[in-house]
């Protein structure tokens, strides 16, 4: 698929994301530069499509530059964005330290700096605003949920988590608790990690089966990812079981392959993790401008929940070209 | 032949091995509860074969670069090139035994690669081979375009999922691969020349042995390995995630290499023991699952493992128990 094409769904889906169409034509013209951590995920890549194509839906001049997972390079292109006298600078940053140099010098050139999806330990003074999702609650939408779709019955959950330690599977592990709750009836009877892959999650899912009476006992599995989830529903099939129905599968990120899941009925639900973080940003951004409404310290982008009631087919086929 | 000996069974490897899966016994009672179930053994047993395999495929062919003193750190990203290539070729609508075996010849390009750094140019093995470990990956995004690339192609899926007489097929394989390398290394002069050069390359050269031509052919053969075991995880998940297919596998390859007996020095080797290092390995993985164990212990536990297995395998572990058994044995059999 060439860019041109991706960038034209993309637009397409920005279009539909964006509800309300406030008038921004004070962004018009105007140039900002985007630091991208890199491309290491399906996900980034979606992000750095829906930014291009946010901006260009508002006309807007990106500067777009690829960090490759390296600070170094990161405050190398925010300073060249303060040499080249940009309008305003997007930093999704590959790390929480070490920013507050650079994020001075873009102050003292008033310039605006705004944060995509991560946060840093700097001053909250040295930038606009934060765009981010909220993990815990993303967690939390996860386990509401399971909740509703289980009822009173007695439910064990296995869960696969990401990475051990990693910010991502501590919030999402939390906000899932903290729904299940004081439902007595839900329990999570094993916890691995599956490091947000396929294959781990497969392999993990695999031990759980056979570690809870060849999965019988189990009643929904929770994935801290999309892309484990996917590896687990293998999993379930290859144990004779059916994916959907005999275990529940419920995951975070709305990535494509986890609708064509659910097309064929294997996947019941998943928290999506937008990857427009640049709308909101714009929207904050030109507010800023026209009249110098400081906009919230954190923009928290929704945590939707998906079911095969929404279209599956429909998700995938505009997901399908972001990407992902 | 050689006449099998009793006491060559009671080596280190082995005795690891049954002692983790004791373990795991011990831990998880029905660990070695196997049952039939669609066509195929189905159980905890069968899952460490079955998981085992891409390291153990990785570790045959790391044994012979270990053995020539080398190392090589390319195979995780070699795993995701080929992974890549077999699994874009399929979705690009190629059959599917074209497209292994166009992975396959990639895998054994880049093994040649890695082969021409060391053998021609004389690089260090370990920064020969860094160079396709890092370079690798990225070939592996441009050519997956940053995304995992899913197929449905049945016969692409059968080389990870499917079954043979009940096993695994990735099992299988490997069984398959290290037979068929023992006997290449073992019935010919290979190994005996390998072994040479991994002692002292320049004598070995001195007594008439093609060094660079054996070199390039143990680095294409881990490259070819690396290919097999690609295929075999890109078809096991049903598709190519070129940001995490093998990565730091090679790791665990060369684990097994050592856990398996061969010296980091070069010298003696021995393939089979290197695929029951990676048992080993495997064992140890799939016990922490079905143990329930809190995944922060994972690698703690791990590493104690392994710790304890190459302690058992020093020599001076074994002094204590060698010298005096060794003696009765001369005894009772005269």
């Amino acid at each position: 698929m060439t860019i041109i094409t991706k960038l034209a769904i993309a637009a397409s889906l920005a279009t539909a994301l964006t509800s309300v169409s406030i008038a921004q034509d004070n962004l018009k013209g105007l140039v900002v530069g985007f630091s991208q951590i890199g491309s290491e995920s399906g996900w980034r890549a979606a992000e750095t499509s829906v930014t291009k194509a946010q901006a260009e839906e508002r006309g807007i001049d990106l500067k777009f530059a690829d960090a490759q997972q390296k600070q170094e390079n990161q405050i190398k292109a925010i300073r060249g964005f303060i040499a080249q006298g940009v309008d305003a600078i997007m930093v999704a940053p590959v790390v929480a330290t070490g920013w507050e140099d650079v994020l001075t010098e873009a102050k003292e050139a008033e310039i605006p700096v705004i944060l995509l999806d991560r946060g840093v330990d700097a001053p909250e003074d040295l930038y606009l605003t934060s765009v981010a999702s909220d993990q815990v609650k993303e967690g939390r939408v996860a386990g509401q949920w399971l909740v509703d779709a289980v009822g009173d019955a007695d439910c064990k959950v296995v869960e696969l988590q990401g990475t051990v330690g990693s910010t991502p599977a501590i919030n999402r592990k939390q906000g899932f608790e903290e729904a299940i709750a004081g439902h007595a009836n839900i329990t999570i009877a094993r916890s691995q990690t599956g490091d947000f892959t396929r294959s781990k999650g497969k392999e993990v899912m695999e031990g759980f089966i056979k570690a809870e009476n060849g999965g019988k006992d189990i009643c929904a599995v929770y994935a801290h990812n999309d892309d484990m989830a996917v590896g687990a529903i293998q999993a379930i099939k290859d144990a004779g079981l059916k994916p959907g129905t005999d275990i529940k599968v419920v995951s975070i990120d709305a990535v494509p392959d986890i609708f064509a899941a659910m097309v064929n009925g294997e996947a019941n639900a998943t928290v999506e993790l937008t990857p427009n973080m640049a709308g909101p940003a714009f929207d904050a951004l030109s507010a800023y401008l026209a009249d110098g409404t400081e906009p919230a310290k954190f923009i928290i982008t929704e945590s939707k929940l998906y079911t095969p009631a929404d279209n599956p087919q429909g998700e995938y086929d505009t997901r399908k070209g972001l990407g992902y | 032949m050689r006449r099998l000996r009793l006491d060559r069974l009671a080596n280190p490897q082995l005795l690891a091995l049954v002692g983790v899966l004791a373990i795991n016994w011990l831990l998880f009672p029905s660990f070695f509860h196997v049952t039939w179930q669609d066509g195929r053994f189905f159980g905890s047993f069968i899952d460490v074969l079955n998981r085992g395999a891409p390291v153990a495929i990785l570790a045959i062919g790391m044994t012979g670069v270990i053995a020539t003193k080398g190392v090589d750190l390319s195979v995780g990203a070699i795993m995701a090139v080929c992974g890549a290539v077999a699994a874009t070729m399929v979705v690009a609508g190629y059959p599917a035994p074209i497209a292994i075996i166009a992975a396959l010849a990639v895998g054994l390009a880049c093994g040649l690669w890695n082969g021409f750094l060391v053998a021609v140019l004389d690089i260090q093995p370990i920064v020969a081979t860094l160079v396709l470990m890092v370079a690798g990956r990225g070939i592996a995004q441009l050519i997956t375009e940053g995304s995992i690339v899913t197929f449905n192609d049945p016969s692409l899926i059968f080389v990870g999922t499917g079954s043979f007489l009940g096993f695994p097929m990735a099992a299988v394989i490997a069984v398959v691969l290290m037979v068929l390398v023992t006997l290449l290394v073992r019935r010919t002069a290979i190994g005996l020349f390998i072994q040479a050069i991994g002692v002292n390359r320049a004598a070995a050269s001195l007594a008439g042995i093609h060094s660079r031509m054996l070199l390039m052919l143990v680095y294409a053969l881990s490259g070819l390995c690396a290919a097999i075991a690609g295929i075999v995880v890109a078809a096991d998940i049903r598709g190519a995630d070129a940001n995490n297919s093998g990565l730091w596998l090679e790791l665990d390859a060369i684990l097994a290499v050592v856990i398996g007996g061969t010296s980091l020095l070069g010298g003696r080797f021995s393939i089979p023991m290197a695929v029951v290092g990676a048992l080993i390995i495997q064992a140890m993985n799939t016990g922490i699952l079905v143990s329930g164990f809190p995944p922060e212990f994972n690698l703690v536990v791990k590493a104690g493992m392994i710790i304890l297995i190459l302690l058992l395998q020093s020599p001076y572990a074994a002094l204590p128990f060698k010298r005096r058994p060794a003696a009765s044995n001369k005894t009772a059999s005269s």
